[in-house]
Protein backbone atom coordinates (compact mmCIF):
# COMPACT_ATOMS: atom_id res chain seq x y z
CA UNK A 1 0.00 0.00 0.00
CA UNK A 2 2.64 2.39 0.75
CA UNK A 3 4.73 1.44 -1.75
CA UNK A 4 1.98 2.26 -4.13
CA UNK A 5 1.43 5.32 -2.79
CA UNK A 6 5.40 6.20 -3.03
CA UNK A 7 4.61 4.53 -7.07
CA UNK A 8 1.64 7.24 -7.88
CA UNK A 9 1.66 9.77 -5.23
CA UNK A 10 3.34 12.40 -7.29
CA UNK A 11 2.27 12.21 -10.33
CA UNK A 12 -1.55 12.29 -8.57
CA UNK A 13 0.28 15.56 -6.46
CA UNK A 14 1.02 16.91 -10.00
CA UNK A 15 -2.60 16.56 -11.59
CA UNK A 16 -4.08 17.88 -8.28
CA UNK A 17 -4.41 21.46 -9.09
CA UNK A 18 -6.42 20.71 -12.59
CA UNK A 19 -8.35 17.65 -10.90
CA UNK A 20 -9.37 20.47 -7.93
CA UNK A 21 -9.79 23.10 -10.83
CA UNK A 22 -11.86 21.11 -12.87
CA UNK A 23 -13.72 19.39 -10.18
CA UNK A 24 -14.61 22.85 -8.84
CA UNK A 25 -14.97 24.73 -12.24
CA UNK A 26 -16.99 21.93 -13.87
CA UNK A 27 -18.77 19.39 -11.71
CA UNK A 28 -19.74 21.25 -8.60
CA UNK A 29 -21.29 24.52 -10.41
CA UNK A 30 -23.36 21.49 -13.06
CA UNK A 31 -24.58 20.56 -9.87
CA UNK A 32 -24.84 24.10 -8.06
CA UNK A 33 -26.50 25.28 -11.24
CA UNK A 34 -29.01 22.21 -11.51
CA UNK A 35 -29.40 22.97 -7.85
CA UNK A 36 -30.39 26.63 -9.06
CA UNK A 37 -32.95 25.64 -11.78
CA UNK A 38 -34.75 23.92 -8.92
CA UNK A 39 -35.43 27.11 -7.04
CA UNK A 40 -38.26 29.97 -7.86
CA UNK A 41 -34.82 32.73 -8.00
CA UNK A 42 -37.18 34.42 -10.45
CA UNK A 43 -35.67 37.93 -10.00
CA UNK A 44 -32.73 39.66 -8.39
CA UNK A 45 -33.76 38.96 -4.42
CA UNK A 46 -32.05 35.41 -2.98
CA UNK A 47 -34.61 33.24 -2.79
CA UNK A 48 -33.99 29.31 -1.95
CA UNK A 49 -37.65 27.89 -2.13
CA UNK A 50 -37.60 24.92 -4.15
CA UNK A 51 -39.87 24.16 -6.63
CA UNK A 52 -38.89 21.23 -8.23
CA UNK A 53 -38.99 20.46 -11.93
CA UNK A 54 -41.70 23.37 -12.52
CA UNK A 55 -39.22 25.70 -14.19
CA UNK A 56 -38.25 22.91 -16.80
CA UNK A 57 -42.45 21.70 -17.71
CA UNK A 58 -43.03 25.79 -17.26
CA UNK A 59 -39.95 26.28 -20.28
CA UNK A 60 -40.66 23.38 -22.26
CA UNK A 61 -44.71 24.36 -22.28
CA UNK A 62 -43.56 28.03 -23.22
CA UNK A 63 -43.85 28.59 -27.31
CA UNK A 64 -41.40 30.65 -27.44
CA UNK A 65 -38.94 28.11 -25.62
CA UNK A 66 -40.26 25.60 -27.60
CA UNK A 67 -39.48 27.83 -30.69
CA UNK A 68 -35.89 28.51 -29.70
CA UNK A 69 -35.42 24.35 -29.64
CA UNK A 70 -36.73 24.75 -32.96
CA UNK A 71 -34.37 27.12 -34.18
CA UNK A 72 -31.67 25.24 -32.64
CA UNK A 73 -32.64 22.06 -34.50
CA UNK A 74 -32.52 24.13 -38.41
CA UNK A 75 -29.40 25.65 -37.06
CA UNK A 76 -27.89 22.56 -35.96
CA UNK A 77 -28.82 20.46 -39.17
CA UNK A 78 -28.37 23.12 -41.98
CA UNK A 79 -24.88 24.24 -39.96
CA UNK A 80 -23.85 20.43 -39.79
CA UNK A 81 -24.78 19.80 -43.62
CA UNK A 82 -23.20 22.67 -44.65
CA UNK A 83 -20.21 22.29 -43.73
CA UNK A 84 -19.84 18.32 -43.99
CA UNK A 85 -20.55 18.94 -48.02
CA UNK A 86 -18.05 22.05 -48.59
CA UNK A 87 -15.92 20.75 -45.75
CA UNK A 88 -15.17 17.26 -47.95
CA UNK A 89 -16.03 18.63 -51.33
CA UNK A 90 -13.18 20.96 -50.51
CA UNK A 91 -10.78 18.25 -49.29
CA UNK A 92 -11.53 15.66 -51.85
CA UNK A 93 -10.82 18.56 -54.38
CA UNK A 94 -7.33 19.15 -52.82
CA UNK A 95 -7.07 15.71 -52.36
CA UNK A 96 -5.82 14.78 -55.51
CA UNK A 97 -2.32 16.54 -56.03
CA UNK A 98 -2.52 20.23 -57.28
CA UNK A 99 -0.58 23.23 -57.60
CA UNK A 100 -1.14 25.45 -55.01
CA UNK A 101 -2.90 23.30 -52.91
CA UNK A 102 -1.02 25.13 -49.63
CA UNK A 103 -3.32 28.63 -50.99
CA UNK A 104 -5.84 27.49 -51.36
CA UNK A 105 -6.18 25.35 -47.97
CA UNK A 106 -5.02 28.28 -46.26
CA UNK A 107 -7.94 30.35 -47.87
CA UNK A 108 -10.50 28.33 -47.01
CA UNK A 109 -8.95 28.13 -43.44
CA UNK A 110 -8.41 31.34 -42.63
CA UNK A 111 -11.75 32.05 -41.29
CA UNK A 112 -11.35 30.06 -38.73
CA UNK A 113 -9.14 32.01 -37.29
CA UNK A 114 -11.66 34.96 -36.63
CA UNK A 115 -13.84 36.18 -34.28
CA UNK A 116 -17.63 35.17 -34.61
CA UNK A 117 -17.87 39.13 -33.34
CA UNK A 118 -15.66 40.08 -36.02
CA UNK A 119 -17.10 38.55 -39.11
CA UNK A 120 -20.63 38.94 -37.85
CA UNK A 121 -19.86 42.47 -38.55
CA UNK A 122 -20.08 41.93 -42.13
CA UNK A 123 -21.80 39.11 -42.35
CA UNK A 124 -24.66 41.50 -40.48
CA UNK A 125 -24.39 43.96 -43.46
CA UNK A 126 -24.23 40.99 -46.24
CA UNK A 127 -27.58 39.42 -44.98
CA UNK A 128 -29.79 42.36 -44.70
CA UNK A 129 -33.25 41.77 -45.46
CA UNK A 130 -34.16 44.46 -48.06
CA UNK A 131 -34.72 43.64 -51.38
CA UNK A 132 -34.71 45.68 -54.42
CA UNK A 133 -38.37 44.84 -55.19
CA UNK A 134 -39.79 46.41 -52.06
CA UNK A 135 -40.21 50.28 -51.61
CA UNK A 136 -37.08 52.21 -50.79
CA UNK A 137 -35.39 48.99 -52.30
CA UNK A 138 -32.66 51.17 -54.14
CA UNK A 139 -30.72 51.17 -50.74
CA UNK A 140 -30.55 47.52 -50.93
CA UNK A 141 -27.45 45.81 -49.31
CA UNK A 142 -25.17 43.29 -49.16
CA UNK A 143 -26.28 39.59 -50.71
CA UNK A 144 -29.44 40.85 -51.74
CA UNK A 145 -27.66 43.13 -54.15
CA UNK A 146 -25.03 41.32 -54.88
CA UNK A 147 -27.45 38.70 -56.16
CA UNK A 148 -29.77 40.91 -58.18
CA UNK A 149 -26.55 42.33 -60.33
CA UNK A 150 -25.86 39.14 -61.38
CA UNK A 151 -29.17 38.31 -62.39
CA UNK A 152 -30.41 36.27 -59.49
CA UNK A 153 -32.66 38.15 -58.20
CA UNK A 154 -35.01 36.14 -57.73
CA UNK A 155 -32.97 34.35 -54.75
CA UNK A 156 -33.28 37.44 -52.73
CA UNK A 157 -34.83 37.30 -49.69
CA UNK A 158 -35.29 37.76 -45.74
CA UNK A 159 -31.88 36.29 -44.34
CA UNK A 160 -32.70 36.12 -40.82
CA UNK A 161 -35.70 38.20 -40.74
CA UNK A 162 -38.08 35.24 -41.85
CA UNK A 163 -39.81 33.65 -37.97
CA UNK A 164 -39.71 30.41 -39.43
CA UNK A 165 -36.69 29.82 -41.43
CA UNK A 166 -34.66 32.58 -40.49
CA UNK A 167 -32.24 30.99 -37.92
CA UNK A 168 -31.10 28.88 -41.35
CA UNK A 169 -29.49 32.32 -42.33
CA UNK A 170 -27.71 32.62 -39.21
CA UNK A 171 -25.80 29.17 -40.39
CA UNK A 172 -24.78 30.77 -43.57
CA UNK A 173 -21.73 32.75 -42.04
CA UNK A 174 -21.20 29.56 -39.39
CA UNK A 175 -20.43 27.76 -42.34
CA UNK A 176 -18.36 29.99 -43.86
CA UNK A 177 -16.36 30.03 -40.90
CA UNK A 178 -16.40 26.35 -39.75
CA UNK A 179 -16.19 24.51 -43.46
CA UNK A 180 -12.17 24.78 -43.36
CA UNK A 181 -11.82 22.93 -40.16
CA UNK A 182 -13.99 20.21 -41.53
CA UNK A 183 -12.07 20.06 -44.62
CA UNK A 184 -9.09 19.94 -42.73
CA UNK A 185 -10.55 16.68 -40.57
CA UNK A 186 -11.50 15.30 -44.01
CA UNK A 187 -7.98 15.93 -45.61
CA UNK A 188 -6.03 14.31 -42.82
CA UNK A 189 -8.47 11.00 -43.20
CA UNK A 190 -7.65 11.01 -46.99
CA UNK A 191 -3.99 10.70 -45.68
CA UNK A 192 -4.46 8.26 -43.13
CA UNK A 193 -5.93 5.73 -46.13
CA UNK A 194 -2.84 4.21 -47.88
CA UNK A 195 -2.07 4.63 -51.58
CA UNK A 196 -1.77 1.12 -51.58
CA UNK A 197 -4.99 0.39 -50.39
CA UNK A 198 -6.65 2.40 -53.23
CA UNK A 199 -3.99 0.63 -55.84
CA UNK A 200 -4.68 -2.97 -54.72
CA UNK A 201 -8.45 -1.91 -55.39
CA UNK A 202 -7.97 -0.46 -58.58
CA UNK A 203 -5.88 -3.29 -59.71
CA UNK A 204 -8.80 -5.49 -58.47
CA UNK A 205 -10.73 -3.65 -61.15
CA UNK A 206 -12.88 -1.60 -58.81
CA UNK A 207 -14.58 1.14 -59.95
CA UNK A 208 -14.13 4.66 -58.58
CA UNK A 209 -17.51 4.78 -57.28
CA UNK A 210 -17.04 1.13 -55.44
CA UNK A 211 -13.78 2.30 -54.41
CA UNK A 212 -15.19 5.07 -52.58
CA UNK A 213 -18.11 3.20 -51.16
CA UNK A 214 -16.00 -0.16 -50.27
CA UNK A 215 -12.94 1.87 -49.05
CA UNK A 216 -12.49 5.71 -48.63
CA UNK A 217 -15.82 6.05 -46.90
CA UNK A 218 -15.28 3.48 -44.41
CA UNK A 219 -11.80 4.67 -43.70
CA UNK A 220 -12.98 7.95 -43.20
CA UNK A 221 -15.95 7.46 -41.06
CA UNK A 222 -13.99 8.15 -37.58
CA UNK A 223 -13.19 11.79 -39.04
CA UNK A 224 -16.47 11.94 -40.01
CA UNK A 225 -17.76 11.27 -36.46
CA UNK A 226 -14.95 13.66 -34.97
CA UNK A 227 -16.74 16.62 -37.19
CA UNK A 228 -20.27 15.67 -36.78
CA UNK A 229 -19.93 16.08 -32.80
CA UNK A 230 -17.57 18.88 -32.81
CA UNK A 231 -20.03 21.34 -35.25
CA UNK A 232 -22.89 20.01 -33.59
CA UNK A 233 -21.80 20.80 -30.03
CA UNK A 234 -20.50 24.21 -31.34
CA UNK A 235 -23.95 24.45 -32.97
CA UNK A 236 -25.69 23.93 -29.55
CA UNK A 237 -23.58 26.03 -27.82
CA UNK A 238 -23.47 29.18 -30.46
CA UNK A 239 -24.15 32.64 -29.00
CA UNK A 240 -21.79 35.11 -30.31
CA UNK A 241 -22.32 34.90 -33.97
CA UNK A 242 -26.10 35.75 -33.51
CA UNK A 243 -25.30 38.06 -31.00
CA UNK A 244 -23.51 39.80 -33.50
CA UNK A 245 -25.76 39.49 -36.40
CA UNK A 246 -28.92 40.50 -34.19
CA UNK A 247 -27.81 43.29 -32.44
CA UNK A 248 -31.59 42.58 -29.86
CA UNK A 249 -30.75 39.95 -28.20
CA UNK A 250 -34.62 38.85 -27.81
CA UNK A 251 -35.29 38.53 -31.43
CA UNK A 252 -37.77 36.24 -31.97
CA UNK A 253 -36.60 35.24 -34.93
CA UNK A 254 -33.28 33.84 -34.22
CA UNK A 255 -34.00 32.65 -30.63
CA UNK A 256 -31.96 29.42 -29.38
CA UNK A 257 -31.46 28.52 -25.84
CA UNK A 258 -28.09 29.69 -25.38
CA UNK A 259 -29.65 33.57 -26.60
CA UNK A 260 -32.85 33.01 -24.41
CA UNK A 261 -30.37 32.09 -21.38
CA UNK A 262 -28.44 35.65 -21.73
CA UNK A 263 -32.43 37.20 -22.13
CA UNK A 264 -33.33 35.32 -18.32
CA UNK A 265 -29.60 36.61 -17.03
CA UNK A 266 -30.54 40.12 -17.81
CA UNK A 267 -34.02 40.15 -16.79
CA UNK A 268 -32.02 38.34 -13.51
CA UNK A 269 -34.51 35.45 -14.03
CA UNK A 270 -31.77 32.93 -12.47
CA UNK A 271 -33.61 29.96 -12.09
CA UNK A 272 -34.80 30.16 -15.72
CA UNK A 273 -31.21 30.42 -16.95
CA UNK A 274 -30.34 28.19 -15.01
CA UNK A 275 -32.67 25.57 -15.83
CA UNK A 276 -32.05 26.30 -19.88
CA UNK A 277 -28.36 25.81 -19.12
CA UNK A 278 -29.35 22.06 -17.78
CA UNK A 279 -31.46 21.46 -20.65
CA UNK A 280 -28.75 22.74 -22.87
CA UNK A 281 -26.10 20.10 -20.80
CA UNK A 282 -28.38 17.34 -21.53
CA UNK A 283 -28.81 18.21 -24.94
CA UNK A 284 -24.60 17.94 -25.67
CA UNK A 285 -24.04 15.15 -23.20
CA UNK A 286 -26.12 13.21 -25.26
CA UNK A 287 -24.28 13.46 -27.95
CA UNK A 288 -20.64 13.57 -26.22
CA UNK A 289 -20.76 10.96 -23.47
CA UNK A 290 -20.96 8.23 -25.91
CA UNK A 291 -18.45 9.38 -27.87
CA UNK A 292 -16.14 10.09 -25.12
CA UNK A 293 -16.77 6.44 -24.08
CA UNK A 294 -16.20 5.37 -27.72
CA UNK A 295 -13.14 6.59 -28.16
CA UNK A 296 -11.47 5.77 -24.51
CA UNK A 297 -12.71 2.56 -25.79
CA UNK A 298 -10.92 2.37 -28.91
CA UNK A 299 -7.82 3.65 -27.47
CA UNK A 300 -7.18 0.57 -25.12
CA UNK A 301 -7.85 -1.57 -27.82
CA UNK B 1 0.78 4.67 -39.65
CA UNK B 2 2.15 1.40 -40.74
CA UNK B 3 1.97 0.70 -44.36
CA UNK B 4 2.59 -2.24 -46.36
CA UNK B 5 4.91 -1.60 -49.22
CA UNK B 6 4.18 -2.45 -52.73
CA UNK B 7 7.49 -2.83 -55.03
CA UNK B 8 6.13 -1.60 -57.94
CA UNK B 9 9.49 -1.00 -59.79
CA UNK B 10 9.59 -4.84 -60.31
CA UNK B 11 6.42 -5.41 -61.47
CA UNK B 12 5.97 -6.16 -65.44
CA UNK B 13 4.03 -3.34 -66.67
CA UNK B 14 1.28 -4.74 -69.86
CA UNK B 15 0.15 -2.80 -72.37
CA UNK B 16 -3.11 -3.00 -71.71
CA UNK B 17 -2.10 -1.10 -67.87
CA UNK B 18 -0.44 1.28 -70.26
CA UNK B 19 -3.32 2.25 -72.00
CA UNK B 20 -5.96 2.55 -69.22
CA UNK B 21 -3.23 4.79 -67.49
CA UNK B 22 -3.21 6.44 -70.70
CA UNK B 23 -6.60 6.88 -70.52
CA UNK B 24 -6.60 7.90 -67.00
CA UNK B 25 -4.46 10.61 -67.19
CA UNK B 26 -6.48 12.35 -70.36
CA UNK B 27 -9.49 12.07 -67.90
CA UNK B 28 -7.38 13.98 -65.63
CA UNK B 29 -6.42 16.29 -67.36
CA UNK B 30 -9.69 17.23 -68.62
CA UNK B 31 -11.09 17.83 -65.43
CA UNK B 32 -7.87 20.07 -64.37
CA UNK B 33 -9.57 22.79 -65.63
CA UNK B 34 -12.97 21.82 -64.32
CA UNK B 35 -11.00 21.50 -60.71
CA UNK B 36 -9.26 24.52 -60.61
CA UNK B 37 -12.21 26.48 -61.47
CA UNK B 38 -13.96 25.46 -59.11
CA UNK B 39 -11.46 26.00 -56.31
CA UNK B 40 -10.97 29.74 -57.56
CA UNK B 41 -14.96 29.83 -57.38
CA UNK B 42 -14.84 29.06 -53.74
CA UNK B 43 -11.68 31.11 -53.12
CA UNK B 44 -13.63 33.88 -54.72
CA UNK B 45 -16.95 33.02 -52.37
CA UNK B 46 -14.32 32.82 -48.79
CA UNK B 47 -12.74 36.09 -49.37
CA UNK B 48 -16.26 38.16 -50.15
CA UNK B 49 -17.08 39.10 -47.13
CA UNK B 50 -13.04 39.98 -46.34
CA UNK B 51 -13.06 41.97 -49.76
CA UNK B 52 -16.67 43.97 -48.75
CA UNK B 53 -15.17 45.20 -44.46
CA UNK B 54 -11.79 46.15 -46.47
CA UNK B 55 -13.58 48.04 -49.17
CA UNK B 56 -16.15 49.20 -46.59
CA UNK B 57 -13.62 50.33 -44.17
CA UNK B 58 -12.20 53.13 -46.38
CA UNK B 59 -15.19 54.17 -47.52
CA UNK B 60 -16.69 58.07 -46.76
CA UNK B 61 -20.05 59.11 -44.73
CA UNK B 62 -21.47 59.84 -48.03
CA UNK B 63 -19.99 57.11 -50.26
CA UNK B 64 -20.89 54.22 -48.26
CA UNK B 65 -23.99 54.30 -49.80
CA UNK B 66 -25.98 50.94 -50.11
CA UNK B 67 -26.18 51.65 -53.96
CA UNK B 68 -22.48 51.31 -54.50
CA UNK B 69 -21.81 48.76 -51.29
CA UNK B 70 -19.91 46.30 -53.88
CA UNK B 71 -17.72 49.00 -55.29
CA UNK B 72 -14.47 50.18 -54.49
CA UNK B 73 -14.16 53.50 -52.81
CA UNK B 74 -14.92 56.82 -54.75
CA UNK B 75 -12.12 58.15 -52.91
CA UNK B 76 -10.08 56.49 -49.95
CA UNK B 77 -10.62 57.41 -46.72
CA UNK B 78 -8.96 56.75 -43.38
CA UNK B 79 -11.46 58.07 -41.10
CA UNK B 80 -13.41 55.08 -40.40
CA UNK B 81 -10.21 53.70 -39.08
CA UNK B 82 -9.13 56.56 -37.13
CA UNK B 83 -12.50 56.73 -35.21
CA UNK B 84 -12.49 52.37 -34.87
CA UNK B 85 -8.49 52.69 -33.47
CA UNK B 86 -9.53 55.47 -31.11
CA UNK B 87 -12.17 53.35 -29.68
CA UNK B 88 -10.47 50.06 -30.00
CA UNK B 89 -7.04 50.71 -28.85
CA UNK B 90 -7.91 50.63 -25.01
CA UNK B 91 -9.41 46.96 -25.06
CA UNK B 92 -6.60 45.66 -27.62
CA UNK B 93 -3.72 46.19 -24.86
CA UNK B 94 -5.95 44.95 -22.11
CA UNK B 95 -6.96 41.68 -24.09
CA UNK B 96 -2.95 41.31 -24.79
CA UNK B 97 -2.82 41.32 -21.11
CA UNK B 98 -5.22 39.00 -20.57
CA UNK B 99 -4.40 37.18 -23.28
CA UNK B 100 -0.63 36.50 -23.06
CA UNK B 101 -0.56 34.57 -19.22
CA UNK B 102 -3.35 33.11 -19.20
CA UNK B 103 -2.27 30.96 -22.77
CA UNK B 104 1.16 30.47 -21.17
CA UNK B 105 -0.38 29.27 -17.51
CA UNK B 106 -3.00 26.81 -18.94
CA UNK B 107 -0.20 25.57 -21.60
CA UNK B 108 2.71 25.00 -18.80
CA UNK B 109 -0.53 23.04 -16.79
CA UNK B 110 -1.55 21.19 -19.59
CA UNK B 111 1.85 19.67 -20.67
CA UNK B 112 2.07 18.60 -16.55
CA UNK B 113 -0.86 16.88 -17.01
CA UNK B 114 -0.08 15.35 -20.25
CA UNK B 115 2.72 14.18 -19.63
CA UNK B 116 1.59 12.53 -15.72
CA UNK B 117 -1.34 11.39 -18.27
CA UNK B 118 0.59 9.59 -20.83
CA UNK B 119 3.91 8.38 -19.36
CA UNK B 120 3.51 8.59 -15.57
CA UNK B 121 -0.12 6.86 -15.43
CA UNK B 122 -1.37 5.32 -12.69
CA UNK B 123 -4.57 3.00 -12.20
CA UNK B 124 -7.66 5.15 -12.85
CA UNK B 125 -5.86 8.12 -14.79
CA UNK B 126 -7.82 6.88 -17.95
CA UNK B 127 -10.83 7.70 -16.09
CA UNK B 128 -9.69 11.14 -14.47
CA UNK B 129 -8.61 11.54 -17.99
CA UNK B 130 -11.99 11.15 -19.06
CA UNK B 131 -13.15 13.36 -16.73
CA UNK B 132 -11.08 16.46 -17.45
CA UNK B 133 -11.50 15.92 -21.16
CA UNK B 134 -15.67 16.73 -20.87
CA UNK B 135 -14.92 19.98 -19.52
CA UNK B 136 -14.22 21.24 -22.87
CA UNK B 137 -17.28 19.78 -24.63
CA UNK B 138 -19.61 21.17 -22.00
CA UNK B 139 -21.71 24.49 -22.51
CA UNK B 140 -20.54 26.91 -20.69
CA UNK B 141 -23.90 28.01 -19.98
CA UNK B 142 -24.52 25.07 -17.84
CA UNK B 143 -22.29 26.43 -15.43
CA UNK B 144 -22.45 30.25 -16.15
CA UNK B 145 -25.28 31.45 -12.75
CA UNK B 146 -23.22 29.71 -10.25
CA UNK B 147 -20.08 30.61 -11.74
CA UNK B 148 -20.33 34.30 -11.91
CA UNK B 149 -21.55 34.15 -8.08
CA UNK B 150 -18.28 31.86 -7.33
CA UNK B 151 -16.09 34.14 -9.13
CA UNK B 152 -17.61 37.24 -7.33
CA UNK B 153 -17.24 35.13 -4.02
CA UNK B 154 -13.61 34.51 -4.27
CA UNK B 155 -13.46 37.97 -4.85
CA UNK B 156 -12.27 38.30 -8.37
CA UNK B 157 -12.67 41.88 -10.19
CA UNK B 158 -14.96 41.97 -13.06
CA UNK B 159 -13.35 42.25 -16.43
CA UNK B 160 -10.00 41.15 -17.00
CA UNK B 161 -8.86 39.70 -14.13
CA UNK B 162 -11.69 37.03 -13.79
CA UNK B 163 -11.68 36.42 -18.09
CA UNK B 164 -8.01 35.15 -16.98
CA UNK B 165 -8.92 32.87 -14.59
CA UNK B 166 -11.63 31.32 -16.61
CA UNK B 167 -9.46 31.24 -19.59
CA UNK B 168 -6.88 29.13 -17.57
CA UNK B 169 -9.52 26.82 -15.76
CA UNK B 170 -11.32 26.29 -19.11
CA UNK B 171 -8.05 25.43 -21.06
CA UNK B 172 -6.99 22.73 -18.95
CA UNK B 173 -8.61 20.29 -20.76
CA UNK B 174 -7.71 20.95 -24.36
CA UNK B 175 -3.99 21.88 -23.42
CA UNK B 176 -4.18 18.27 -21.33
CA UNK B 177 -5.58 16.75 -24.44
CA UNK B 178 -3.00 18.17 -27.04
CA UNK B 179 -0.20 17.44 -24.36
CA UNK B 180 -0.99 14.21 -23.69
CA UNK B 181 -1.46 13.18 -27.38
CA UNK B 182 2.13 14.96 -28.66
CA UNK B 183 4.32 13.20 -25.81
CA UNK B 184 2.55 9.64 -27.07
CA UNK B 185 4.93 10.12 -29.28
CA UNK B 186 7.83 10.49 -26.85
CA UNK B 187 9.38 6.79 -26.68
CA UNK B 188 8.90 5.30 -23.44
CA UNK B 189 12.36 4.11 -23.26
CA UNK B 190 13.16 7.61 -22.98
CA UNK B 191 11.33 7.97 -19.15
CA UNK B 192 12.56 4.54 -18.41
CA UNK B 193 16.30 4.96 -18.78
CA UNK B 194 15.78 8.33 -16.94
CA UNK B 195 13.82 6.40 -13.99
CA UNK B 196 17.08 3.74 -13.76
CA UNK B 197 19.27 6.58 -13.57
CA UNK B 198 16.70 7.42 -10.34
CA UNK B 199 15.58 10.60 -11.82
CA UNK B 200 11.97 11.43 -10.24
CA UNK B 201 9.11 12.48 -12.00
CA UNK B 202 10.16 15.96 -11.87
CA UNK B 203 13.47 15.72 -12.69
CA UNK B 204 12.30 13.53 -15.91
CA UNK B 205 10.42 16.11 -16.77
CA UNK B 206 12.35 19.34 -16.86
CA UNK B 207 15.46 17.01 -18.11
CA UNK B 208 13.82 14.64 -20.49
CA UNK B 209 10.37 15.66 -21.91
CA UNK B 210 10.31 20.18 -20.79
CA UNK B 211 13.09 19.76 -23.48
CA UNK B 212 11.26 18.09 -26.16
CA UNK B 213 8.14 19.82 -25.77
CA UNK B 214 8.50 23.13 -27.81
CA UNK B 215 6.52 21.92 -31.03
CA UNK B 216 3.69 21.23 -28.46
CA UNK B 217 3.30 24.50 -26.79
CA UNK B 218 3.50 26.21 -30.05
CA UNK B 219 0.60 24.58 -30.79
CA UNK B 220 -1.31 25.20 -27.12
CA UNK B 221 -0.78 28.30 -27.00
CA UNK B 222 -1.50 29.30 -30.80
CA UNK B 223 -4.91 27.26 -29.42
CA UNK B 224 -5.22 28.66 -26.94
CA UNK B 225 -4.21 32.32 -27.79
CA UNK B 226 -6.76 32.52 -30.62
CA UNK B 227 -9.60 31.12 -28.57
CA UNK B 228 -9.41 33.40 -25.60
CA UNK B 229 -8.82 36.60 -28.07
CA UNK B 230 -11.76 35.35 -29.73
CA UNK B 231 -13.88 34.89 -26.96
CA UNK B 232 -17.32 36.65 -26.36
CA UNK B 233 -19.41 34.70 -24.45
CA UNK B 234 -17.38 35.14 -20.97
CA UNK B 235 -16.63 38.32 -21.71
CA UNK B 236 -20.26 39.65 -22.05
CA UNK B 237 -21.08 37.73 -18.81
CA UNK B 238 -17.84 39.03 -16.89
CA UNK B 239 -17.21 42.69 -17.99
CA UNK B 240 -18.96 45.22 -19.08
CA UNK B 241 -17.68 48.35 -22.07
CA UNK B 242 -15.31 50.33 -19.61
CA UNK B 243 -13.05 46.94 -18.55
CA UNK B 244 -13.87 44.46 -21.30
CA UNK B 245 -11.46 42.59 -24.07
CA UNK B 246 -11.41 43.71 -27.57
CA UNK B 247 -14.73 41.91 -28.85
CA UNK B 248 -16.65 43.70 -26.06
CA UNK B 249 -15.57 47.09 -27.30
CA UNK B 250 -15.96 45.74 -31.08
CA UNK B 251 -19.65 44.80 -30.16
CA UNK B 252 -20.62 47.85 -28.92
CA UNK B 253 -18.92 49.67 -32.28
CA UNK B 254 -20.92 47.91 -34.17
CA UNK B 255 -23.84 47.51 -32.61
CA UNK B 256 -25.54 50.75 -32.57
CA UNK B 257 -28.43 51.25 -34.77
CA UNK B 258 -26.90 54.22 -36.15
CA UNK B 259 -23.80 52.11 -36.88
CA UNK B 260 -21.17 53.68 -38.81
CA UNK B 261 -20.01 51.28 -41.43
CA UNK B 262 -16.59 52.35 -42.20
CA UNK B 263 -15.72 52.27 -38.34
CA UNK B 264 -16.90 48.68 -37.49
CA UNK B 265 -15.59 47.24 -40.41
CA UNK B 266 -12.70 49.10 -39.63
CA UNK B 267 -12.76 47.49 -35.98
CA UNK B 268 -12.94 44.22 -37.51
CA UNK B 269 -10.15 44.60 -39.42
CA UNK B 270 -8.50 45.64 -36.20
CA UNK B 271 -9.64 43.19 -33.42
CA UNK B 272 -8.91 40.24 -35.98
CA UNK B 273 -5.33 41.53 -36.89
CA UNK B 274 -3.33 39.60 -34.00
CA UNK B 275 -5.21 36.26 -34.82
CA UNK B 276 -4.60 36.34 -38.69
CA UNK B 277 -0.77 36.92 -37.82
CA UNK B 278 -0.58 33.86 -35.90
CA UNK B 279 -2.35 32.30 -38.64
CA UNK B 280 -0.37 33.99 -41.02
CA UNK B 281 3.01 32.72 -39.90
CA UNK B 282 2.42 29.55 -38.12
CA UNK B 283 -0.87 28.44 -39.78
CA UNK B 284 0.86 24.64 -40.16
CA UNK B 285 0.74 24.81 -36.12
CA UNK B 286 -2.16 25.55 -36.14
CA UNK B 287 -4.09 22.90 -38.50
CA UNK B 288 -2.05 20.72 -35.99
CA UNK B 289 -4.01 21.92 -33.16
CA UNK B 290 -7.30 21.55 -34.69
CA UNK B 291 -6.04 18.13 -35.16
CA UNK B 292 -4.66 17.66 -31.94
CA UNK B 293 -8.13 18.92 -30.50
CA UNK B 294 -10.59 16.52 -32.31
CA UNK B 295 -8.65 13.54 -34.23
CA UNK B 296 -6.98 10.85 -31.60
CA UNK B 297 -3.60 9.47 -32.09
Amino acid sequence: MLKRAKTWGPGVLLLAPTIILVGVFVYWLIIENFRVSLTNQHTAKPSSKYVGFENYSNLLADPNFQHSLMNLLILTVVFLGGTLIFGFLWAWILEQPAKGEGFFRSVYLFPMSISFIASGVVWRWLLSSLQTSQPGGERTTGLNRLLDSVGLGALQNDWWSNPNWGIAAIAVPAIWQLSGYVMALFLAGFRGIPDELREAARIDGCSEWKLYRHVIFPQLSPVMLSAVIIIGHMSLKLFDLIRAIVPDANTYDVQVPATLMWVKYIGSDYADAAAIGSILLVLVALVVIPYLIHTSRAEKR
Amino acid sequence: MTTATVDNKNRLRSAEDMASDAKRDGKRRMNRTLKYALLLFFVIMVLLPAYVLIITSFKGTADADPSRAWFLPKVWETGGWVKAWTTLAPSLGRTLVLVVPSALISAFLGSINGYVLSKWRFPGANIIFTMILFGMFIPYQAVMIPLTQLVSDLGVPQGIPSLMLLHVVYGLPICTLIFRNYYASVPDELIEAARMDGAGILRTYGSVILPVSMPGFVVVLIWQFTSAWNDYLFAAFFSSGRNGPVTIALSFLAGGQLTDYAASMAGALIASVPTLIVYILLGKYFVGGLMSGSVKG
